[in-house]
Order: C-alpha cells, then sequence, then structure tokens
C-alpha cells in the first residue's frame, strides 16, 4: 500500500477541552511518515494530552471533547462515521509505565490479534512480534510463564510487541523510558530506530537528550497565559536543537528553562 | 519470515467483524445492566408484597349484634357513650381491670371503640383480601362475601394504624399491636449500645493509635473480621449459654433483688447483641479514625501534647462524625436481627411493658417472625403492619446517618 | 537558675487509659475464646454421650436426638441445597452488576444504582423471609402442581437468599474490579479492544481472586442465615436434595428448637451446640481463605 502522502497524520487547529478549559491549544503538526517526531516541553504543558488525542484515548475522560481536525490519509479521525476502535486499531499506543496484561507471555501478545481477527499463524506472529521488540532471545523459553515476572525494561519491550502484533501504522510512546533503569532506556532507544524502518512513531518525552539523540522531527509545546499548552515551534531536530527560532525554546533546550 | 499482515482482515472484512463484535457488546451489557434490574424488581416486589398485605378487604362478623347494647348506630358513638356500656356490660372486675391499668375517664374515643369491639361485640375475621385483590377485584369480593358470609360486614382496612403501635399484644389480630415489641427493640439497641460503642470505641482507638506492629495486633485484626462474619445464630448461642444461663444470677437480676425472673430477659439479650454489633462497630470506627489526617496528630506532638492529649483533643473529635455515622448503621443491625433473639429466649406473647434490664421481652423482629409463621392470614397482615414500622424505623435511622455524614463531611 | 529537666516523668492516667483500651482491644479475643469453648463444651457433652456415635452423626439420615436418630446429613443436606440455589443466583447477577457498576455505568447512574443495592443489603432477614413464604412460594406454585411444590420448600428459601447476597457480592466484586489500575484497561483499549473485551477479557481475570473471595463470604453468609429458611424452608429435618420439598436447614433447626421449651442438659440442648459449633468451624473456615485472598489480592495492586 503505497501512499503518495509522506505524512502518516496531521493535524488541524486541533484543540483539546476539559469542560470549559482549553488543555491544548490549536495544534497544526503533519508527522512524517516512517520517522521518529518527539514530543518536549516542561510539565504540565499538555503533552500527553495531545498524544492521547491522537488514538481517542481521551475519549475515556469525562467532559473531554476536541476540536479541530486530525487528519489520516486525509480523513478526520474525529469526524462522526469514525470508529474510535478502529482508530485505536491502527495507531497502537506505549505508555509511561509498563501494563503487560495478567497473562503469559504469549496471550499478550496473542490477545490483541485475536480479538482484531487474526486469521494467520499466531505461534509465527507471536514470535516475530517478539524478535521485532528484541525480546524473543530472552523470553522464548518461557512464553508460557507470567508476563508480570518480566523486568520492567523486558516489560516495556513486550507492551511494544504485543501493540506491533496488530500492525499498526503509527505508534504513539508517552515516555516509554521514564519509568526505567538507563541500561533499558537505551534499549528502548535502540528499538525505536530499528522500528522506524516499518512504522512512524511520535513519541513525548521529558529527556531532551532522548529527543535530540532518537527523533527526527521534534514539536516544542509550552503553556500561554491561559494555562493552555501549545505547540509553538516544530520543525526538524537538529533545528530545534542548534537554531531553535523561538526564544522560549532556546532557552528550555539549552536548561535555562523547565 | 514473512510478514503477516495479510491476515488481518481490511476494509469491509475488517468493518463486519467489527460490527459483529458490536453487537456481542451491547448484547452482553445488556445483559448486566438485566442483573441490576433483576435486583431493582427483588426490592420493588418484596416493598410491593408487604404493603399488599397491610391493606386490604376484611370481612368480618359480629358475634353479639352492637343494636343489643346500644340503639345508636355506632358510627355515632361518643366517648362518653361507650364508657357508659362498657361499664354496664362488662363485669365489675373486668371494666376494674381496665380501669387500673389506664383510668376509663382518661381514655380516648378510639381506645374506648376498640375496648367496645373487642369484648362486647366480639369481632371475628371471616377472610382478608390483599390490597391488589381489594383494588381490582372489588366487585367479586362482595359478591363472594354476600354468598359465603351473610352476616359479615365488609371493610377496607390499614392494619397499621396508629392504635397498632400503641396497644400491646393481644391473640386475636384485630387487636394486636407492637407497643411491646418497639419498646422490647429500644430496649435491646439501648443495651447493645452502651455495651458496644465504648468497648467498640475503645478497641478501634487502640488499635490504631496504640498497638504496636506485632503479631498479637495482626492476631487481634484478623479476629475481628472474621467475628464480623460469624452467624449470627451462633452469637445467640453464646449468649444463650453465658448470659442466660452461666450468669443467670446476674441477668435475672435475682442478685439484686428480682424474683421473678430467669435469665432469659431484655439483659441477656441486648448483651448478646452487643457483642454480636461489636466487630461491626470496631471497624467502623477503625475506618473513621484512619480518616483523620496524620498532619493533625504530628502537630498536637509538635506543640509537646502526649499521646492521649492528641486522641482525645485531636482526633476523637475529629473521627467523632464518622464514628457516629457507623454506630448508627450498627444499631440498625441490632434492630433487624432475629435469629440471635429467638435462641437466647424472647417472649412471642408477652403483653407487658419492658420496665427494667430484668424484663421478660420481645421485639419487632420477633413478632414478625411469629406472625409470619402463624396459618391466619390476618396475622400475615399484622406481620406486613410491623414490617412497615421496621423499615420505617431503619430508615429513619440511615436517614440519620447520612445526614450526619454530609453535614460533618466538608469540616475537614 | 532552672536546670533543664528532661527526665521521664510517670503519667500514671495516660498509663491507665492504655491499659483500658488494651482490654478493649483484646476483648474480642475473648469472644472468640468464649465461643468456642462454650460451643465446645457442650457439643462435648453431646458427644460424650454413649448412643452418639461419629459413625452415627455421619452416616445417618435422620436426625432427631431425642429418639437416638443423630445424622447431621438430614440438616447438612438442606443447608447444602439452599446455599447452592442461593450462590447460583446470587453469583452471576451479583457479578454482573458489579460489572455493570465497575466498568459501564456513569457517576450519575451509579450516584442511583448503589443505594438501591444498599437498601437491599439493609433489609432484616426476617422481612425476606416473609418475602419468601408469601410471595415468591405463592408464584413458585404457578408453575408446579401442589404434590411437587410443597408450601414449605428449599426453593424459594434459596432463590430469595439468593436476593439477600447479591449486593454482599455485587459491593465485593465491585471493589475487587474497581482496584484493577486503570492502566491495564487503557492497555487493551489501545489494542483496539471494545468496552466488553476490555471488562471481561482483561479486568475480569485481573480481578478473579478478589470476585472469588466474594463468593467464599457469600457461600458463607448462605449458610449460617437462618431467618429465612425458618419461615420459608420447612420445619423438620429432611433428608433430600430435592429443591421442591420441605426441609429443615442446620440454622434453621437451631431456631426452631431453641425457640421451644427446651432443658438445659437434655441431649436436644447439647445437640444444638454440636451443630452451632459445626456452623462456626464452617464459617470460620471461609471466612479465613476469604481474607487470605482479598489481601493477596491487595499485595498485588497497591
Amino acid at each position: 500500500m503505497l501512499m503518495e502522502n509522506t505524512y502518516a497524520i496531521e493535524t488541524k487547529d486541533l484543540s483539546i477541552h476539559y469542560g470549559g478549559f482549553t488543555a491544548v491549544n490549536e495544534v497544526n503538526i503533519k508527522v512524517e511518515r516512517r520517522k521518529i517526531t518527539a514530543v518536549i516541553g516542561p510539565s504540565g504543558c499538555g503533552k500527553s494530552t495531545l498524544l492521547r488525542a491522537f488514538n481517542r484515548m481521551n475519549d475515556f475522560v469525562p467532559g473531554c471533547h476536541v476540536s479541530g481536525e486530525l487528519l489520516m490519509q486525509g480523513q478526520n479521525l474525529y469526524s462522526r462515521n469514525v470508529d474510535p476502535v478502529e482508530v485505536r486499531r491502527r495507531i497502537g499506543m506505549v505508555f509511561q509505565k509498563p501494563n503487560p496484561f495478567p497473562k503469559s507471555i504469549y496471550e499478550n501478545i496473542a490477545w490483541g490479534a485475536r480479538i482484531n481477527g487474526f486469521k494467520g499463524n499466531m505461534n509465527e506472529l507471536v514470535e516475530q512480534s517478539l524478535q521485532s521488540a528484541a525480546l524473543w532471545d530472552e523470553v522464548k523459553d518461557k512464553l508460557q510463564e507470567s508476563a508480570y515476572a518480566l523486568s520492567g525494561g523486558q516489560q516495556q519491550r513486550l507492551c511494544i510487541a504485543r501493540t506491533i502484533a496488530i500492525q499498526p501504522e503509527i505508534i504513539l510512546m508517552d515516555e516509554p523510558a521514564s519509568a526505567l533503569d538507563p541500561i533499558s532506556t537505551l534499549r528502548i532507544e535502540e528499538l525505536m530506530q530499528e522500528l522506524k524502518k516499518n512504522y512512524t512513531i511520535l513519541i513525548v518525552t521529558h529527556n531532551m537528550q532522548q529527543a535530540a539523540r532518537a527523533s527526527d522531527f521534534t514539536a516544542m509545546m509550552m503553556i500561554d497565559e491561559n494555562r493552555s499548552g501549545g505547540v509553538i515551534e516544530f520543525d526538524e531536530t537538529k533545528k530545534i536543537f542548534t537554531r531553535p527560532m523561538d526564544k522560549r525554546t532556546e532557552d528550555y533546550v539549552t536548561g535555562r528553562f523547565g | 519470515m514473512k510478514r503477516q499482515n495479510d491476515h488481518f482482515p481490511t476494509g469491509d472484512a475488517f468493518y463486519s467483524s467489527l460490527r459483529k463484535r458490536y453487537l456481542t457488546a451491547s448484547i452482553w451489557q445488556t445483559a448486566f445492566f438485566s442483573a441490576l434490574l433483576i435486583a431493582i424488581i427483588g426490592l420493588t416486589a418484596l416493598l410491593y408484597n408487604v404493603a399488599d398485605g397491610a391493606f386490604g378487604y376484611v370481612a368480618y362478623e359480629y358475634k353479639k349484634d352492637p343494636a343489643t347494647f346500644t340503639s345508636i348506630p355506632v358510627n355515632e358513638l361518643t366517648r362518653d357513650d361507650l364508657q357508659a356500656i362498657l361499664k354496664e356490660n362488662l363485669s365489675s372486675g373486668a371494666y376494674k381491670k381496665l380501669d387500673n391499668e389506664q383510668p376509663m375517664a382518661e381514655r380516648s374515643q378510639s381506645d374506648l371503640y376498640t375496648l367496645f369491639l373487642e369484648r362486647l361485640v366480639q369481632i371475628d375475621t371471616q377472610a382478608t383480601w390483599s390490597m391488589t385483590d381489594s383494588i381490582f377485584h372489588g366487585g367479586e369480593i362482595r359478591a363472594e362475601v354476600a354468598k359465603k358470609y351473610p352476616n359479615a360486614t365488609l371493610e377496607f382496612r390499614s392494619w397499621l394504624t396508629p392504635q397498632f403501635l400503641t396497644t400491646p399484644m393481644s391473640s386475636k389480630a384485630e387487636f394486636a399491636g407492637v407497643r411491646t415489641a418497639v419498646l422490647g427493640s429500644l430496649w435491646l439497641v439501648g443495651i447493645a449500645i452502651m455495651f458496644a460503642l465504648p468497648v467498640g470505641v475503645g478497641a478501634a482507638v487502640y488499635l490504631q493509635e496504640y498497638a504496636p506492629k506485632n503479631w498479637l495486633t495482626s492476631i487481634i485484626q484478623t479476629n475481628i473480621n472474621n467475628l464480623a462474619g460469624v452467624p449470627s445464630i451462633v452469637y445467640g448461642m453464646l449468649g444463650l449459654a453465658v448470659f442466660v444461663r452461666t450468669l443467670e444470677a446476674l441477668t435475672s437480676g435475682a442478685a439484686f433483688g428480682v424474683t421473678d425472673s430467669n435469665g432469659r430477659t431484655v439483659l441477656s439479650a441486648g448483651l448478646t447483641m452487643g457483642i454480636l454489633v461489636l466487630p461491626l462497630m470496631i471497624i467502623n470506627a477503625q475506618e473513621a479514625i484512619k480518616a483523620v489526617p496524620d498532619s493533625l496528630r504530628q502537630a498536637a506532638y509538635g506543640v509537646g501534647a502526649t499521646r492521649l492529649q492528641t486522641v482525645w483533643y485531636h482526633v476523637l473529635p475529629n473521627a467523632l462524625p464518622g464514628i457516629l455515622t457507623g454506630s448508627i448503621l450498627a444499631i440498625s443491625r441490632t434492630l433487624g436481627e432475629t435469629a440471635p433473639l429467638i435462641v437466647v429466649g424472647a417472649s412471642t406473647f408477652i403483653t407487658v411493658d419492658p420496665e427494667s434490664p430484668f424484663s421478660k421481652f420481645t421485639a419487632l423482629p420477633i413478632q414478625i417472625y411469629n406472625w409470619t409463621t402463624r396459618p391466619q392470614p390476618e396475622f400475615h397482615s399484622i406481620a406486613a403492619g410491623a414490617i412497615i414500622v421496621l423499615l420505617a424505623m431503619l430508615l429513619t435511622l440511615n436517614a440519620t446517618a447520612i445526614l450526619l455524614r454530609n453535614r460533618f463531611q466538608r469540616r475537614l | 537558675m532552672n536546670q533543664l529537666d528532661l527526665r521521664k516523668k510517670p503519667r500514671p492516667g495516660e498509663a491507665l487509659v492504655q491499659a483500658l483500651l488494651f482490654l478493649a482491644g483484646i476483648l474480642s479475643i475473648f469472644v472468640t475464646i468464649a465461643i468456642v469453648y462454650e460451643l465446645g463444651k457442650e457439643a462435648m457433652l453431646f458427644f460424650n454421650d454413649p448412643d452418639v456415635t461419629f459413625a452415627k452423626f455421619f452416616s445417618m439420615t435422620r436426625w432427631q436426638p431425642g429418639i437416638g436418630q443423630y445424622g447431621i446429613i438430614a440438616l447438612v443436606s438442606a443447608t447444602l441445597v439452599t446455599s447452592a440455589i442461593a450462590i447460583l443466583i446470587a453469583l452471576p447477577l451479583g457479578l454482573f452488576s458489579a460489572i455493570f457498576l465497575s466498568e459501564y455505568a456513569s457517576l450519575r447512574a451509579r450516584s442511583v444504582l448503589k443505594p438501591i443495592l444498599e437498601i437491599l443489603a439493609g433489609i432484616p432477614t426476617v422481612v425476606y423471609g416473609y418475602f419468601a413464604l408469601l410471595f415468591v412460594t405463592p408464584i413458585l406454585k404457578l408453575f408446579f402442581s401442589g404434590d411437587q411444590l410443597q408450601s414449605y420448600n428449599m426453593l424459594s428459601a434459596g432463590l430469595v437468599m439468593g436476593i439477600m447476597i447479591l449486593p454482599l457480592i455485587a459491593s465485593m466484586s465491585e471493589d475487587a474490579l474497581s482496584a484493577v489500575p486503570r492502566s491495564l484497561r487503557e492497555g487493551a483499549y489501545a489494542m483496539g479492544a471494545t468496552k466488553l473485551e476490555t471488562s471481561v477479557q482483561i479486568v475480569l481475570p485481573a480481578a478473579l481472586s478478589g470476585i472469588g473471595a466474594a463468593v467464599i463470604v457469600g457461600i458463607s453468609r448462605a449458610v449460617g442465615e437462618t431467618m429465612i429458611v425458618a419461615v420459608a424452608a420447612g420445619a423438620g429435618p429432611n433428608f433430600s436434595f430435592n429443591p421442591l420439598d420441605a426441609a429443615e436447614t442446620m440454622t434453621g433447626h437451631i431456631a426452631r428448637i431453641s425457640g421451644g421449651d427446651l432443658s438445659y442438659n437434655t441431649i436436644d440442648y447439647t445437640s444444638l451446640f454440636a451443630i452451632a459449633l459445626m456452623l462456626f468451624l464452617v464459617t470460620l473456615v471461609l471466612n479465613l481463605i476469604s481474607q487470605r485472598v482479598v489481601n493477596r489480592f491487595r499485595e498485588r495492586y497497591e
């Protein structure tokens, strides 16, 4: 399936409101296909809120609604006839804290595929997904053991494996390494470079070095005088970290702020 | 290795499978909600069933025609007329006895009228009908009564009347009331509270504020949780063995000069109830004390208060609303418990108000049990009346608890 | 000049209060000891009767200690039948209610539905007995002929007991379901799961041990429940597993016999304590297991 459009997903004046409060204000970014896009900014600026809007996880937050457009292949994912379940099947997500299901390692991978109607060879899918997540060698002999027996870093890679098992087009990562030790963090970053060959990755991170190291594009978010977050600058990572346009971005990436 | 991508349904195939998933989802959601619906229907049916029994048609006959006592139509009799009729027709002994219980001159018209019906005319209930039947099949009932009981009077009656609350037990359902039972229940609650509230709060304070973290404390805690799950009838057996039998000298009042009693007193039953609600009382009080923020304790210690001063002046006053709410909930358990009372020997037929801890007693649930298990339908009707009284008392208690909770909740 | 005095001061008042509080705390232990001692003492008298043997106790199918019939199974069978019916009703209904309340209901719906369950839980059991005898049994009579269904029967008592236990199972299961962290639900939704798939395939299995504890407590409550069976199940031991028959449970038997004229030191008296001791032990074991399970479940998610 070859697409002319090089953008995997884009937002047009996307705003996120809680009741009367606007948490994220008029975001316009275009996420390039098979690239890693990082979202950075001080805490509380709405990074996670924005990320969760991409696969409609905010639907579960009472009082939360979205205005503007979120376009994937020209379709607005927030239009009335779009099914959120279908959206999440196409746009997977890896969370801040590893959250494997209380099932076996095998079942953690197989479950998502099964509910989404997978008809092929399940054993192959499990092996392939674990290999893509660089976890296969560590767990191949204990596939039937509980996922809770794994270390934190392994659990997070299992969550990545379970996400790629259902073959999404985009993977959202919400500070995926923030709960992990430095070595596990490094492995996740290496894995991201591997994954971007096949997937578009959008990652929220607190860690500026991580964004600079791992991402191709960076969106800088900041809070405005109404306490609403917004993207103040969006460009190639190189540019953001070397020659930012905005003074606030410069202050933030050089550590003078935040 | 070959990519497994193609094995996922796409396009229309995915949508048709998604539609199926949504269909299953809505079927199950309906099933989940239906479970709650069944619970609601159960509750409605129960309340309806009680109301249905407490109101309805009654067909009764007079053993003696009221006309033989007076020429005035029955519903025009005044208080004085009734007193005169009673004085004239009752034996002087019987009249004197009634006068001794409560002077005739002070009794109300309705009171005297009841005596007139009970003692002289002697009502005899032939049949009763439920509220639903009475409303929807009134015509048929009237026809049936006219055929089967030509002398009977048919009347739509509420079995729950002001009199029902103020008269004691009677062997005739028409004249029976719950006065003795309500008073008995109040005595039980009072005794249970006097025992369980101080002990329960004391135990809770000990466990939350004093107890060291050791094996003894954890045994006490586990033990309390277990006691909360012991069947109430087992507490009844404990009460029978300890209070009724072993401590008979104390609980019957023999040690205090009461002579006409055995161990089956309201004191024994009240203490049994107190022990029964103790675990619940402790657990509720613990929750209330747990809710007091630690910063408050530290603030008190910080100005040099001793542990007792901290607990007495800061922790307890702040936990008080929670403790009260918990206690009220525990009391409502005392009001409704039946099984232990049967075991410790509540009297089923007693017309004398309980006057001291050493009195024999009955209680509302005991009367409900007793009347429900009688074969005559008119007793089922007064059982329904008594259930309404019991539920009203419970409702009042719970409403008080909720009010208390809402009133004090925002204070902290 | 005052010298700084930091020596420990005796505080007799404090010590006295602490001692009193300790007594209050430890009293519950004495209650348990008293239960075991009193029930055990009288039960020993029963079993020490030369006519009573364990063989008779466990193998005879009639219970009437007054005339030498000691088959406890005649009472146990009724307890089993009524409790089984109650759990069969209360488990699915309670669990479904819990799933609805925890996973589906909006805050507003919850604020209406939860109090209804609480009211149901607060109704005295003797009122449920009235309901069983005078509402459910007449309705059952519409479905079964007169010689099939006796006017006192275990089915009606069991059904109503199920309704009585429903709120308990629902609220304990709901606690277990709510204790499952949100992140698990989000993980499932992010995989493209529907609400049902998330609730039943991810949240429910994760809460299973808590729900198991709820069921165990429910069984213990059913076994110990007295008034519903005393009113509606029947008055007289009957070894039968047919729910349409009248039969007396262990609790119902204690209530009926002790409600009559019972003299101390008779076999009728001591036999009641033997039954009560069995009840106590069974419910104790069930409650201990359930607490164990709940504690372990809590440790896992807290």
